[in-house]
């Protein structure tokens, strides 16, 4: 099984020399760590910056420079920024040309859910529902199961929906799976374990096509 | 120059009332207008709708106006990082209305624009497309959003001048540009304000045009909500 840090690195190998990218909070902004050197990216924060950079050093934090997690961070060369109108703009109108965020549930047919346990969790969508609305292009990170090891790969989400139809490409701790019309392709699996592990792990509609090989992190 | 300074807070808040709707900028702590929150709590003000993107921490922010139950409903995006927002909300005493971050970035700036109404894709098949118009533009469901109406809206910009003109600065800019202009009363606080003609023109972010009032902020905290950090190798 992936480590959160290993699949983070595994996603890193989807980034493209001239993607500008938005991550998403937890793993996905773990993936700036593992993009391959020679290749020029740009971080979009949907709170207003392109070309975000690695956290300040001690001592040149700035409260007016931080990411959408409200992290310090720094900024790159050739960075900008802009109010949260242009920043959606710059989503809603498809010039990111990557999103990887988090989840908490995905459905075989690309639904998503991701900000909302009724009753229990309600902190708020945050960008995530125009991001998933508007992206061509979205990569979820995530566990494979939860902690009482039920499947969070399902065949109809249980949760408040973020998004229909929206993700075209799952990493979880046990598998690379792209999602199309007729459910989860198994691409890859995690180092160590069988196609029978993941089955097991999926709830949804998992497609075997011959061969499955072992990611290369 | 139409002079928008006033010599005061006190001055800046006259005319808010028990009841209204207030903008107030800011992403997290960054960028939020710290002067007119502090007299906003001070004026006792309650029953309060405030269109935000986030509401704050337990002890600033909108924080500080949620401990003295002053806010009946928030509208916002992401509520996280506040258990007094959680509690207030879990009892009831609180309304929340959760809507998409861009969504809530457009409808600001559909309101500074005189635009009553738009199509966004954000939310269709969710809870937030609820009782809404759904239309298909391009092959695509979107579902209409209505334009914000608010009595006040309260900004925070890095440089101002007397004329009402604005300047921000790194991700302190985000709501702050869409919500100036957008209430029938728009209060710019400012870190540092200025002659006008001291501004380049070419390098204002906000015209004048959009700020009734404007004043310098008596002191600022900027407080940093996640403070992360690098060593040195």
């Amino acid at each position: 099984m992936l480590t959160k840090e290993q699949i983070a690195q595994r996603i890193a190998k989807e980034v493209k020399d001239g993607y500008y990218v938005n991550l998403g909070i937890g793993i996905p902004t773990l993936v700036a760590n593992y993009v391959p050197k020679g290749i020029d990216v740009e971080f979009q924060s949907e709170n207003g910056v392109l070309g975000m950079g690695p956290f300040p050093f001690e001592g040149e934090e700035d409260a007016d420079v931080i990411n959408a997690g409200k992290q310090t961070i720094t900024t790159l060369p050739g960075a900008s920024f802009f109010d949260s109108s242009m920043s959606f703009g710059m989503i809603r109108g498809q010039h990111v040309d990557l999103t990887i965020l988090g989840a908490m549930e995905v459905a075989e047919n690309g639904d998503i859910a991701n900000w909302k346990i009724p009753g229990k969790m309600v902190k708020g969508m945050g960008g995530a529902m125009d991001l998933v609305a508007s992206a061509e292009n979205i990569i979820v990170a995530m566990m494979h199961t939860n902690r009482a090891g039920a499947s969070k790969l399902l065949k109809r989400c249980s949760l408040p929906l973020t998004g229909v139809n929206c993700i075209t490409k799952v990493v979880t701790n046990m598998a690379v799976m792209d999602v199309t019309d007729k459910g989860f392709v198994l691409l890859e699996r995690a180092p160590g374990v069988s196609v029978e592990d993941i089955k097991a792990a999926t709830e949804g509609n998992l497609i075997v096509e011959g061969e499955v090989p072992e990611m290369v992190i | 120059m139409i002079n928008r300074t006033v010599s005061s807070v006190e001055e800046a808040l006259e005319g808010v009332k028990s009841g209204m709707t207030f903008m107030v900028g800011g992403f997290g702590l960054s960028g939020i207008p710290e002067n007119s929150i502090a007299q906003l709590v001070k004026t006792g003000i309650t029953d309060l709708t405030c269109i935000s993107n986030n509401a704050g921490v337990d002890d600033f922010g909108l924080g500080l106006l949620l401990q003295g139950k002053q806010i009946k409903k928030m509208i916002s995006s992401y509520v996280g990082e506040n258990d007094e927002f959680e509690r207030q909300m879990l009892s009831g005493e609180l309304e929340v209305d959760l809507i998409p971050q861009g969504t809530l970035a457009e409808r600001c700036r559909a309101a500074q624009a005189g635009i009553p109404a738009f199509f966004t894709p954000a939310g269709y098949g969710t809870e937030v497309a609820e009782g809404k118009e759904v239309r298909d533009f391009n092959g695509k469901p979107h579902i209409l959003e209505h334009a914000f109406q608010a009595d006040f809206a309260f900004v925070k910009a890095w440089k101002g001048d007397e004329a009402g003109n604005l300047i921000f600065k790194g991700t302190a800019r985000n709501f702050n540009p869409v919500m100036a202009g957008a209430a029938t009363i728009t209060v710019a606080e400012v870190e540092e304000l200025v002659p006008a003609g001291t501004l380049d023109p070419n390098q204002i972010h906000i015209p004048g045009i959009f700020v009734k009032r404007i004043f310098q902020g008596a002191k600022y905290e900027k407080r940093i909500e996640q403070r992360t950090v690098r060593q040195r190798d």
